[in-house]
């Protein structure tokens, strides 16, 4: 049985919907993300789960047990808001009791829970602190402490780390999986952070257009992304791509004029299409099998390189390679170049769906 | 950063000190006149040089008034305390209304929401002679003419929008988050109302019900049409100066020193709210 489960559930406001036929089922300590860009309804599905929006269809359960009717306070849920939402005028202390408290727990009780949590997140040295008086990052961390100290079922976690720092970010990226694990929960995590996404997630629920385009594992998002949109959103820099169609006998397809080979579409041959080539599997060669391309710009990014190239019928792409990587070429180099399979996707330029398994 | 001169700042000062001057001096003069005889107060020309005299005060509060034409009898006491009762009661009545409806006009939207809002805030702005003849034909056969709960009834005219329109503007300035934090922390409505959005938007209510206590304070013209004396605020009371002798002013000034004393009071006690507010917005986030 599932922990958390929803089917069908839409939300319209006249005629504009926000979502349309949601359905989702979580187990019990899974960990689901969200991802989307923004406006597209994440926080609002966060806030129809916890029961402080209302869906216009559909049916929520938690714990086997429909809760579409029941107030927020009866579905035992915990939640951290992207606002962090403190109660202004209560202590960090009293923000984390405050589940505690309404579950009427005696005082010892509410203490050992206030410190447990307030230990597992660092900020036990904040406790007597109002909100306004915490950095934003013990403001956050007040926030998941209040989310986790009730031990709820289901926990929302709506985009915590967008407003912290970038150092912090980076660190709660690498602390929160452990965390989460710890709790138990089953954690509904919103971002729009795609690397964020794919640290943390069991699995990633793609939402665009008031839909799930595709839920699986952050791997197979990421390999097999199910329409062009998602295979847009994961991956910096982004996938290349180019209308194009492919031979006959589906195995070439023309880049402006020269014939590349790719081995993964026999029964596609002779369809339009558009190419999706990740920059990370785009290889650099001396040999002439290749597409022959030209180095236009050298960018370092971190721990990797981007080179903008241009192949000799005019399409730019970008190319990704590890800065540790030997000859790094120059500006102006001509060189060829050869894509991994892995790293090659196939969608149909109408419909935007993957075409190939 | 402060690139004023001292020229600048000296003239800033010199200006305040005229504005002050300007709004205080009545209430300067009013107050010395309360300490001052009909005689003293009328010489040609005023001074500020005279021997105080307890006797206005004296008179108001035994309810004794000589004059030249013989002693009259006074009911200002009754009328102080009828001010205090009728003002704290019918803001009292408004707050216990006005604060919920003002969160649901914030919160829900329902159908004809904005309409009602808006009648109420109508009964601020229309002149009240317009609902004077009506209420009195009413309350006549109703028999709430000259009782306070008639009178409380009608002041809720005065307070209730005042405290509709304010307070509904703090609740809406809350963040709706904090109260869906709340209510998923495990609280039933009631309660988040009760421990999260009434005491972060108490400034507010502060100001709301300071404000509508002073305009019931100052309100004339219902209790003067739909009381009579026993029931009627300072405001109509003071009426009583203008005898048949000639105008006390003297009592009247002392009369006045006393009924601005329990609004001077609440504003220097909700003040600390009203700047509490001002801070705690400041920091909002």
């Amino acid at each position: 049985m599932s922990q958390l489960a929803f089917s069908n559930l839409s939300k319209a406001f006249g005629s504009f919907k926000v979502f349309d036929g949601l359905s989702l089922a979580a187990e019990a300590g899974e960990i689901v993300v969200i991802f989307g860009s923004s406006g597209t309804g994440k926080t609002f599905l966060l806030r129809l789960i916890a029961g402080v929006e209302e869906p216009t269809t559909g049916t929520i359960e938690i714990g086997g047990r429909d809760v579409t009717e029941i107030p927020p306070e009866q579905r035992n849920v915990g939640m951290a808001f992207q606002n962090f939402a403190l109660f202004p005028h209560m202590s960090a202390r009293e923000n984390i009791a405050s589940p505690l408290r309404a579950a009427h727990a005696d005082e010892a009780t509410v203490e050992s829970g206030v410190s447990r949590v307030a230990k597992l997140l660092k900020i036990d040295h904040v406790l007597g602190h109002a909100p306004r008086e915490l950095s934003n990052g013990q403001k956050q961390r007040t926030a998941l402490a209040r989310a986790l100290a009730a031990e709820p079922r289901i926990l929302l976690l709506d985009d915590p780390l967008r407003n912290v720092d970038a150092k912090l970010r980076f660190e709660m990226r690498l602390e929160l999986p452990r965390l989460l694990r710890q709790s138990g929960a089953t954690v509904l995590y919103v971002t729009q952070d795609y690397k964020e996404a794919m640290a943390l997630a069991d699995r990633i629920a793609v939402l665009a257009g008031g839909r799930f385009v595709q839920v699986g594992t952050p791997e197979e998002i990421y390999m097999a992304p199910s329409t062009l949109g998602v295979a847009k959103l994961f991956g910096d820099p982004s996938i290349n791509t180019l209308e194009t169609r492919l031979s006959a006998d589906g195995m070439w397809v023309a880049i402006r004029g020269k014939d590349i080979r790719i081995d993964k579409a026999a029964k596609l041959g002779g369809r339009e299409v558009i190419l999706g080539v990740r920059p990370e599997a785009v290889a650099l060669t001396q040999s002439q099998v290749g597409l022959p391309a030209t180095v236009m710009a050298v960018t370092p990014l971190n721990e990797r390189v981007v080179l903008l190239l241009e192949s000799d019928g005019g399409w730019e792409f970008l190319a990704s390679l590890p800065s540790a990587a030997a000859d790094i070429p120059e500006p102006n180099t001509r060189l060829s170049v050869t894509f991994a399979a892995e790293g090659v996707h196939l969608f149909d330029p109408t419909t935007g769906e993957r075409l190939h398994g | 950063m402060d690139h004023t001169s001292t020229f600048e700042r000296i003239l800033r000062g010199i200006l305040l000190a005229l504005v002050v001057l300007f709004f205080m001096f009545p209430i300067f003069w009013i107050l010395l006149m309360s300490f001052q005889t009909n005689e003293s107060i009328l010489r040609m020309p005023p001074s500020v040089f005279f021997t105080p005299t307890f006797d206005n005060y004296i008179a108001l509060v035994t309810g004794e008034m000589r004059t030249a034409a013989g002693s009259l009898q006074l009911n200002f006491m009754q009328n102080l305390w009828n001010s205090v009762l009728l003002s704290t009661t019918s803001v009292a009545v408004a707050l216990v209304l006005g604060v919920p409806a003002a969160y649901a006009f914030a919160r829900f939207k329902f159908r004809l929401g904005e309409d009602i809002a808006f009648t109420l805030l109508s009964f601020r702005f229309a002149p009240p002679l317009l609902v004077l003849l009506p209420l009195s034909l009413y309350f006549k056969s109703l028999g709430l003419t000259n009782t306070y709960i008639g009178l409380i009834w009608v002041y809720q005219l005065i307070c209730l929008p005042l405290i509709l329109w304010i307070v509904r503007g703090y609740f809406e300035d809350l963040s709706p988050d904090i109260e869906h934090a709340h209510r998923i922390a495990g609280y039933s409505w009631f309660q988040t109302f009760r421990k999260i959005a009434v005491p972060l938007a108490l400034p507010g209510i502060a100001a709301a019900g300071l404000l509508a206590f002073i305009f019931s304070w100052n309100n004339f013209v219902f209790a003067l049409v739909l009381a009579s004396a026993d029931k009627q605020p300072v405001t109509v009371g003071a009426l009583a100066f203008v005898t048949a002798s000639g105008i006390q002013y003297g009592q009247i000034a002392a009369a006045i020193v006393m009924s601005v004393i329990p609004t001077f009071v609440l504003a220097m006690f909700a003040q600390r709210y009203l700047v509490e507010g001002l801070s705690l917005g400041a920091v909002k986030g």
